[in-house]
């Protein structure tokens, strides 16, 4: 022990008892782009503070994991009043709106991936490699026809909101 | 800003105990940081926070696990088992940089 005037050695706690056993279970119900992400955003930064984490997939959110319709999940500014054009503060006039799904779909892509945010599918790959769980929602795959051939390989299972419920014991829930 | 003394040397730290001055950092103190939160470095561990010193050198901001993967070619998934739990805080912190401000 050397004579010093210094503090102690500060150790950051990051295994503290309180993070332990912590859960997440996020609902994805949404299909749209800009709906895609906060559900990953929110699920990849739970993992990486040592949450473990839930994504069910059901309605529209179906979409980010059915294989032949992951890589084109679309934006529409049709109906989002906050939609502004890409400079100053002007606002989109809404019966515009309807015709512009593909160049909305295209800057926001942009957007993100200047951003070095990942496009859905893979952003969902470093999800599972961060250990996240994903499910299918039953009801959505019987309505679309679907069974887990459709499905992204790494999805779990397709389960009832009764199986999601009981593996979700105790999580904190999102519905998004 | 909080000083304290590691492996005989003085260095500053944030209120968490995260190194606050990049050139303070040395192989060695990364063993001992490495020590404090209970992780043994192996060859791949030191890999992982090279790179991270590396990247903040030049990009003048602490390497998120998205970046460490796709730059770096460090996949999620070995993050996760070298560095337990908290990955991205966890590599931060041995390799004497900030925590990552990004989101993903």
């Amino acid at each position: 022990m050397t004579a010093t005037e210094s503090a102690p050695a500060i150790v950051p706690s990051f295994d503290d008892e309180e993070d332990s056993g912590r859960k997440l279970a996020i609902i994805c119900s949404k299909g749209n782009l800009d709906m895609a992400y906060p559900g990953l955003i929110l699920g990849n930064a739970a993992l990486g503070e040592g949450v473990e984490t839930h994504l069910f997939f059901t309605f529209w959110g179906f979409d980010m994991i059915v294989k032949s319709r992951m890589n084109n999940l679309q934006f529409s500014p049709a109906g989002n009043a906050a939609m502004h054009l890409p400079f100053k503060d002007i606002h989109l006039p809404q019966a515009l709106a309807p015709a512009m799904t593909g160049a909305a779909t295209k800057m926001l892509k942009k957007q993100i991936a200047d951003l070095g945010v990942p496009e859905v599918p893979a952003f969902l790959d470093q999800i599972v490699g961060a250990g996240g769980h994903l499910w299918a929602c039953r009801l959505s795959a019987e309505m679309m026809h679907l069974d887990a051939s459709a499905l992204r390989d790494d999805v779990e299972g397709i389960i009832n909101a009764s199986d999601f419920i009981e593996k979700t014991a105790g999580a904190q829930l999102l519905f998004i | 800003m909080p000083v304290t003394t590691m492996n005989g040397h003085e260095v500053h730290v944030d209120d968490e105990g995260f190194l606050t001055q990049y050139d303070e950092w040395t192989e060695e103190l990364a063993k001992t940081l490495a020590a404090n939160i209970g992780i043994d470095l192996t060859d791949r561990h030191w890999e992982i926070i090279r790179f991270l010193r590396a990247d903040y050198a030049k990009q003048g901001e602490t390497a998120t696990t998205r970046r460490v993967d796709t730059v770096g070619g460090f996949p999620t998934k070995e993050q996760f088992q070298l560095f337990p739990k908290k990955p991205a805080k966890k590599m931060a912190y041995i390799a004497g940089l900030p925590k990552p401000h990004g989101c993903v």
